[in-house]
């Protein structure tokens, strides 16, 4: 009767203290900028090595900037010193590294998987919050903080104390134009922003079996949301097919030996979860929040909250709160609402399915007169997969900017940002006060929402504006 | 890291549910690659104007709360990303121990790193720490952590629950690192018990991937 999780967690169990912690063996160990270099200062301070190399990868992907012509050293002297810290820890300590001029640099979450170094019943571990991308391959993975960075890497191993289980089950399916995205922003307003705590998710149901393996990393990205530790799916058929032949997937009698070990993953018929959920999937509608957390959202052709029907204190004071900044009234409609920028990236929504769709709406139209559009592939692979199709022309003929992989206007730590005030729609994941630059007010959209809005200047229901628009 | 002890310390109400990491610490100063200094820029966008002078609206700045090393705060406090540098700035800037109705995971592990406690407990009782630091100036909290509990100036006290596991660390002050190389031998086992090829080496060490 074990779930899912109970299974990952006991094959990774390395010893207990009695004390409800357990030390955990880290199968994977991505590293990026922003958080390990406090790490490996501590680990010098204390003469300690990286104790398995060959289990960790590094990339540069928060501060690089995106335009085509970006070189090191950066303008940004703060930054460069990141990135020149991540390159001489990597050298120092034997850590693989994707460098900023690397043909696979890119998002960790995007670029990771794509290697085939994320794989069915692995621990993975990063300091970075959406790490809960990787648990769509069947991987129990969740975001560190820089001491636990230090941590794995002098050790090996985490200690933690087991999450909660909440199994969400997703019946009926996604009508058409309802994506991904917007099923994960209908499951994180059901839960509610701090409605996951403690737990990791496994999704399961006929409406996530049908998800590919790219809207699977978009669902599990969005978990930490709602405040879930991670997001979890059973690795079956699509995950195996996304994997095989990938650089660092096994392969041969290896491959079919770990397809065999895989089988083992997945929850028990009878297994008992902590919480459980439902949540019907043909109810999912075009998303969009209107507040500064991602569970402040309604379909596209709703409405901002009227604080004054929000019964809790707490909820509504967060409404009212959330409404002054993104400027807008209570109960406002939210289609139509005009917006200055658009950004289509990030590890929710960079991946080259994320960008199919989004050029199925921008071919052959153009960009609104006014509006800054930004198209930031999630990878090198992505960017140059995107290019063999004739998306990069697509988007340009637009008027999109065409810009080279990073996070970028997710969270704003390189030039791309929002000036005070600008509204945008951006497929990205937090939407949270000053993320997208000072006083920027965020829309969390899908790509092809995040699309309809640049061409249109305003917030548009995709669904419906495609039939006439045809 | 320093052993957490019995202290008295000014109580400092930040009623704001839903304080996420990025109003912690914004990012725009999340590229240094030290520790110390963020309690500089802890609550940087609520704490300065536009022109970088202080905001007097904010509850941190009045005078009155100078120096508190209490900070009560609204439900799901700490929500947002893994960041160590949110508990880095509010321990850089004074603060030793946080009460709130819950506190996002990631961020209440990350606090016992910088020796940081947070105490969850049920929204009314944070109600009535908090309306006694807002009405009271100069309300003082005592947090004993051996015994858990905490004790108000005016003699208002409550208990509070903690893993076995974080009082530990944050009363011996404990090295993580050094703990879990105490299983060594343990850790060595279980590599050895793993070496699936896709368990064990995916990529020789290596520097730089060209
Ligand atoms: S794309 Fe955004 S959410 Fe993803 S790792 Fe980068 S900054 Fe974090």
């Amino acid at each position: 009767m074990p779930t899912l999780l109970d299974k990952i967690w006991r094959d990774h169990l390395v010893a207990t203290d009695g004390q409800g912690q357990s030390i955990l063996y880290a199968d994977r160990h991505l590293v990026h900028e922003v958080t390990s270099p406090q790490a490996f200062s501590g680990l010098r301070a204390a003469g300690r090595r990286v104790r398995r190399p060959d289990l960790t990868f590094a990339v540069m992907d928060h501060v690089p900037p995106t335009d085509p012509g970006r070189a090191r050293p950066l303008a940004d002297q703060v930054a460069e010193a990141q990135l020149a810290a991540l390159e001489k820890n990597c050298a120092e300590f034997g850590v693989r590294l994707l460098d900023m001029n690397h043909p696979d640099q890119g998002v960790v979450h995007v670029t990771m998987p794509e290697l085939g170094l994320i794989l069915p019943g692995l621990t993975v571990f990063c300091g970075d919050s959406h790490t809960a991308t990787h648990g769509a391959f069947g991987a129990l993975a969740f975001g560190v903080g820089t001491s636990q960075v230090e941590h794995i890497l002098a050790t090996g191993c985490l200690v933690q104390a087991k999450p909660k289980s909440l199994a969400v089950t997703v019946t009926g399916r996604l009508a058409p134009g309802v994506s991904a995205k917007d099923l994960a922003l209908l499951i994180i307003s059901r839960l509610g922003f701090g409605g996951g705590a403690g737990h990791i998710i496994e999704y399961r149901g006929p409406a996530i079996t049908a998800l590919s393996m790219e809207e699977r990393m978009t669902i599990c990205n969005m978990s930490v949301e709602c405040g879930a530790k991670g997001g979890l799916i059973a690795p079956d058929q699509v995950t195996l097919d996304y994997l095989q032949g990938r650089r660092y997937a096994p392969a041969g009698d290896d491959w079919d030996r770990a397809v065999a070990a895989w089988q083992e993953l997945v929850s028990d018929p009878d297994a008992v979860f902590d919480r459980e959920v439902v949540i019907d999937a043909s109810e999912a509608r075009p998303m969009v929040t209107w507040g500064t957390n991602p569970a402040q959202s309604c379909a596209i052709g709703g409405r901002a909250a009227d604080p004054a029907a929000i019964p809790d204190p707490a909820d509504r004071a967060d409404a009212i709160a959330a409404l002054e900044y993104m400027g807008l009234a209570p109960g406002q409609p939210m289609e139509g609402l005009a917006v200055d920028c658009v950004f289509i990236g990030s590890c929710t929504n960079g991946r080259l399915s994320d960008l199919r769709a989004a050029a199925a709406v921008a071919a052959g139209r153009k960009v609104a007169e006014g509006v800054r559009a930004l198209v930031v592939p999630g990878s090198g692979a992505v960017k140059a997969a995107a290019e063999a199709e004739g998306l990069d022309r697509v988007f340009t003929e637009a008027g999109f900017q065409w810009r080279m992989p990073g996070c970028s206007m997710c969270l704003a730590m390189n030039p791309d940002r929002l000036e005070p005030g600008q509204r945008s729609a951006a497929t990205s994941n937090r939407n949270f006060q000053d993320r997208q630059g000072r006083g920027g007010r965020t829309h969390l959209v899908s790509p092809a929402m995040a699309a309809a809005a640049a061409i249109t200047g305003r917030l548009t229901d995709v669904s419906r504006w495609e039939e006439s628009h045809g | 890291m320093d052993k957490f002890t019995t202290y008295t310390a000014l109580a400092a109400p930040l009623d704001v549910a839903n304080v996420d990491t990025d109003q912690i610490v914004p990012k725009q100063f999340l590229k240094r690659v030290e520790r110390r200094g963020f309690g500089q820029v802890l609550f940087y966008h609520w704490r300065f104007l536009e022109d970088g002078s202080p905001n007097p609206e904010f509850v941190l700045n009045q005078p009155r709360y100078q120096g508190a090393g209490v900070l009560i705060a609204g439900e799901n406090f700490g929500s947002g990303s893994s960041r160590e540098h949110a508990p880095w700035a509010l321990a850089d800037y004074g603060f030793k121990t946080i009460i709130a109705p819950s506190f996002a995971d990631i961020f209440a592990g990350n606090c016992v790193s910088s020796g940081l406690l947070t105490v969850t407990l049920d929204p009314a009782t944070v109600g009535r720490w908090m309306r006694r630091a807002q009405d009271q100036e100069g309300y003082a909290i005592t947090v004993d952590l051996a015994a858990q509990t905490l004790t108000g100036s005016d003699g208002f006290s409550c208990a509070f629950d903690i893993e076995p596991f974080r009082k530990q660390q944050l009363l011996e002050g404990l090295d993580a690192i050094g703990l879990t190389l105490e299983h060594a031998a343990a850790i060595a086992a279980y590599e050895e018990a793993h070496r699936q090829p896709w368990q064990a080496a995916v990529a020789g060490p290596g520097g730089q991937e060209k």
